[in-house]
């Protein structure tokens, strides 16, 4: 095998397979798995290198060879040879422009494992692939031309690699075969590289001249043309190298529920996949967060039951207790439990052309935990070309800060450097239901680990029992003039009448006192409905009907107070009056200001006002004056009696 | 240790993984099955993760009328055996226009399969859809997410596609959306023939080698599976000792000439061959070489 001829597939066992099919298939059942990445920039030569990747593992049929050659001679950019890259190029877009635009993801075999790369994108607006890429990887090649060193991309992505915790870096010197197979020109970019890789904390790289278009030191080493070589080929290199994820086996066990199995009622299995340690019948497990123990009964799989299962399966497991155990708890080792926190600083790469918004409420997925959590503003943004820590109001699209995230519930976590399971996470927009970002948890803050809820004797309902009513948040929307202010304040008046509890919090008034600090940027706008939303819920804690008044524009931060609130206790009610009503009106003299430009964020002038989608009431108040908008507001929201009596 | 598990076994975690994130996340997920060997392996896992409860969720077969006779047979002998249900859906339409696949060439596929999935993910409300398409099959597939997301009108946009990290999957959708799984993406040709063969999975007879009637047109050898076949004049069907790698409607689907009897000569056959699995298909070869990915966009699986 060693002396296998260069050029010439050493790894494809044809003949295993013709001789003896069923050795064969004993051989690759038994076979590991790596995934790795390949990033490099522009023309580095990725696509060029898989193709040649998966044409010496003969994954490439004739039908297609025949197709490639064509393909070649039509659009190719190799003259009359064959242009691997078109192999995988995959979508008709990204082909006529000649670069890769998406994660593709390859397979190919070699006699000790199966390899699943993916093929990431040297754009630089495409940093998100590449991150997307990243996450499932052990391994990453970065690519170099030999003709040009180390660039800006190389640099990018051997951060990103690093920031997303892969930990077997290869360096590939492509197109060694352009510079005469010059030692000195390989030596050089390798210490300019170790260089840079030291200063952002990769202590360790496998470095390899390659040709991936004539074949150099990819399959045998040392080809030819590079006698001055001593290291492994790259498919060497791929095979024998240890992959990381082996050490999960050896910490603690951990296991987030997916989903609970109940077939009938003598059956109460928990089904998840292993994220780390082993687990046996009869081990002590805990249950998070609650803190609840019991033991494993059983471990059940259509296989039968198991002695032992290890990290990377998929189980399910019974225990001896019948304890409260759902989705989006973590079983765990009783004597190493992870920890459950709801402050954290973490690292976040933004994935979204809609720019972070600081203190909306996004939903957090974090293994099979989904939470509502906020952003604070990042403490600084990493450039990723000079990794330097530049101040940042917010993150873009491709960007990566360090930032806090607060969630409204504890999550079971742990940091990324030890779990990738229990460490990442994704964030998705409530609206438009898209992942905007992934994240790592660096640690939980210590502040939230030593507050801990005061538990109250005198409880919310006996507040609200005491006044005979139930809390409500009257929530008024609209535009600025829309009659918001007047009509809540008429529907007090007439809940006055009726001996009800309640209090208005209006927007002007807030931002006199409470919300003196902030002004009408998005950042603040946001800020000023979380605090808003924050002392309705106090109040309807005390027993009372809050009302509010804020024009409250974003669809996002009306949900996020619903959310705050008990079911039912949040009331939509859109005060709608169309844009030309309310300019027409211009009590406060506002639209004059901001149409002749000296006021700036104006909603409906040149800020959004996002109408609600469902509306718990609608008033109309080009058809109702305030007084009958109010009666018909306190028609729908009646009776208002507690239904707890004290 | 998971160092110690194979390929194989972390596929299978995976698969079963991606299965139960979408039971737990979505309303009503549904398991396409179209009886070929992907689904087999599909319907498999899908018992494995639940296990020991059904799968709960139904399967729903696309059906196109022209499909072989033993897929028929196995279909429904496996969802009887999965204890799930079984929903056949044909569009009412191409019944009624009596579209068939060598009268109305691309139009065929279009309304059967393309048009009859969206009618049925609509008649029944899904919201998740299970499919056994794999990365390794196509080249538009290979750029596929595994939750892949789909408008109101079940179009993609592959140039939108939502970011997949981790073993995180965003199931969220507005109401109307839909989102196609494919649990076996990173699975090979040789690991699904694999995976048949350690799991002793059912499979249906069309992909062993026998002596079947045949007939050869455009260079493609078509089994003539029941009289609906027009036979040019003076035309006999021949028999040949045929299999096929893979199955869809009988007519559209060639055969390769082989002895391979065994799942192990059967799978020696695919490791030595010098074509690629989908070549006997016609659907790749429509509107030149992006075939799949303007299908993929109209909204075909």
């Amino acid at each position: 095998m060693a002396d296998a001829p260069v050029n010439e597939s050493a790894y494809q066992t044809d003949a295993l397979i013709a001789e003896d099919i069923d050795a064969y298939l004993d051989q690759h059942q038994h076979k590991t798995m790596l995934r790795f990445i390949t990033c490099g920039s522009v023309d580095d030569g990725k696509s060029t290198l898989i193709g040649r990747l998966l044409y010496d593992s003969k994954m490439i049929f004739e039908d297609q060879l025949a197709a490639l050659e064509t393909d070649s001679k039509k659009v190719g950019t190799q003259g009359q040879e064959i242009d691997f890259a078109l192999l995988v190029d995959g979508l008709a877009a990204e082909r006529e422009q000649g670069i890769t635009i998406d994660v593709a993801y390859r397979f190919f075999n070699t006699e000790k494992r199966k390899f699943i790369v993916a093929d990431c994108p040297g754009h630089e607006q495409y940093t998100r692939n590449m991150v997307t890429g990243a996450s499932t990887a052990d391994l990453a090649v970065i690519l170099v031309d030999a003709r040009k060193g180390v660039l800006v991309q190389t640099r990018r992505h051997s951060y990103l690699c690093h920031l997303i915790g892969i930990k077997n870096i290869v360096l590939a010197v492509n197109k060694m075969d352009l510079v005469d197979y010059d030692q000195s020109v390989f030596d050089k970019i390798v210490a300019e590289y170790g260089e840079f890789a030291k200063s952002i904390g990769i202590n360790n790289f496998t470095a390899i001249p390659i040709s991936g278009f004539k074949g150099d030191n990819i399959t045998t080493a040392p080809s030819g043309n590079t006698i001055w070589y001593s290291g492994p080929s790259l498919v060497d290199h791929l095979e024998t190298v240890e992959v990381l994820g082996s050490h999960d086996a050896q910490k603690p066990f951990r296991m987030p529920v997916q989903w609970v199995n109940r077939p009938n009622l003598d059956f109460r299995g928990f089904s998840g996949l292993i994220a780390s340690g082993a687990i046996k019948p009869g081990d002590a497990v805990r249950v998070l967060p609650s803190g609840k123990t019991s033991t494993v009964k059983s471990i059940v799989t259509m296989d039968g039951d198991l002695d032992e299962a290890m990290a990377g399966q998929a189980i399910t497991l019974t225990l001896q207790d019948e304890i409260d155990c759902s989705r989006g708890n973590v079983i765990s080792a009783a004597d190493a439990p992870p920890q459950t926190a709801d402050q954290f600083e973490t690292t976040i790469v933004w994935l979204n052309d809609d720019d972070l918004h600081v203190g909306r409420a996004y939903w957090l997925k974090l293994g099979t935990q989904t939470v509502s959590a906020t952003v604070q503003q990042p403490k600084y943004e990493v450039d990723v070309n000079t990794m330097e820590h530049l101040a940042a109001k917010t993150l873009e699209l491709n960007q990566i800060g360090v930032a806090e995230v607060l969630t409204d519930k504890p999550l079971v976590f742990e940091p990324y450097a030890d779990s990738r399971t229990l460490g990442g996470f994704i964030l998705v927009d409530k609206i438009t239901n898209a992942t905007v970002a992934a994240g790592m948890i660096n640690f939980s803050l210590r502040r939230s680990q030593n507050i801990h809820w005061q538990p109250t004797d005198i409880t919310r309902e006996s507040h609200a029992a005491l006044k005979n009513q139930s809390p409500r948040v009257l929530w008024f929307t609209g535009l600025s003039g829309s009659g918001k202010s007047t009509i809540a304040n008429e529907v007090e008046k007439q809940l006055n009448l009726m001996n009800r509890h309640t209090f208005l919090l209006d927007g002007d008034n807030v931002r006199h006192g409470l919300n003196k600090d902030l002004g009408f940027t998005e950042a603040d706008r946001i800020e000023n409905i979380r605090r808003v939303g924050e002392v309705a819920k106090l109040m309807t804690d005390a027993g009372l009907i809050v009302l509010t008044a804020f024009i409250s524009p974003f669809r996002a931060e009306r949900q996020m107070v619903r959310d705050m609130l008990a079911e039912g206790e949040f009331i939509e009610i859109f005060v709608d009056t169309p844009l030309e009503v309310a300019e027409e009106r211009d009590v406060k003299g506002l639209y004059k200001k901001a149409r002749s430009g000296q006021l700036k964020n104006f909603t409906g002038i040149d800020s959004p006002y996002e109408a609600p989608e469902n509306p718990d009431i609608v008033v109309n108040t080009v058809a109702m004056t305030p007084q009958e908008a109010a009666e018909y507001i306190i028609k729908t929201i009646l009776p208002l009696k507690s239904r707890i009596q004290a | 240790m998971s160092s110690n598990l194979t390929h194989i076994q972390r596929l299978e975690a995976e698969a079963i993984h991606i299965m139960r994130e979408v039971v737990a996340e979505a309303e009503r997920p549904v398991m396409l099955y179209s009886v070929g060997k992907d689904s087999a392996v599909m319907l498999h896992l899908a018992r494995k993760a639940f296990y020991p409860s059904p799968p709960p969720f139904p399967l729903l077969h696309v059906d196109t009328t022209w499909k072989f006779r033993a897929m028929y047979e196995l279909r429904d002998k496996m969802a009887q055996e999965a204890g799930m249900d079984l929903l056949v859906y044909q569009n009412p339409e191409a019944q009624e226009r009596g579209i068939n696949p060598f009268d109305h060439g691309p139009l065929h596929t279009d309304m059967w399969k393309t048009e009859g999935l969206k009618q049925a993910l609509d008649k029944y409300g899904f919201d998740a859809a299970f499919g056994g398409a794999r990365r390794d099959e196509e080249k538009s597939r290979a750029k596929e997410r595994i939750f892949s997301f789909r408008t109101a009108s079940h179009g993609w946009d592959p140039k939108n596609q939502r970011p997949e990290l981790w073993n995180l999957y965003n199931a969220r959708k507005n109401r109307g959306e839909s989102i196609r799984v494919f649990p076996i993406s990173n699975w090979t040709e040789l690991d699904v023939w694999q995976y048949i063969q350690l799991e002793k999975i059912p499979i249906v007879p069309l992909y062993f080698a026998a002596k079947r009637p045949t007939v050869e047109r455009d260079g493609m050898l078509l089994m003539v599976d029941d009289d609906r076949f027009p036979l040019e004049p003076g035309e006999v069907p021949v028999e040949r000792s045929i299999r096929f790698r893979t199955l869809g409607c009988y007519p559209l689907t060639g055969a390769v000439e082989s002895e391979a009897a065994t799942l192990s000569e059967v799978i020696q056959e695919t490791l030595l061959t010098t074509t690629s699995e989908r070549q006997g298909r016609a659907i790749d070869k429509d509107a030149g070489g992006a075939g799949m990915e303007v299908k993929k966009q109209q909204g075909y699986f």
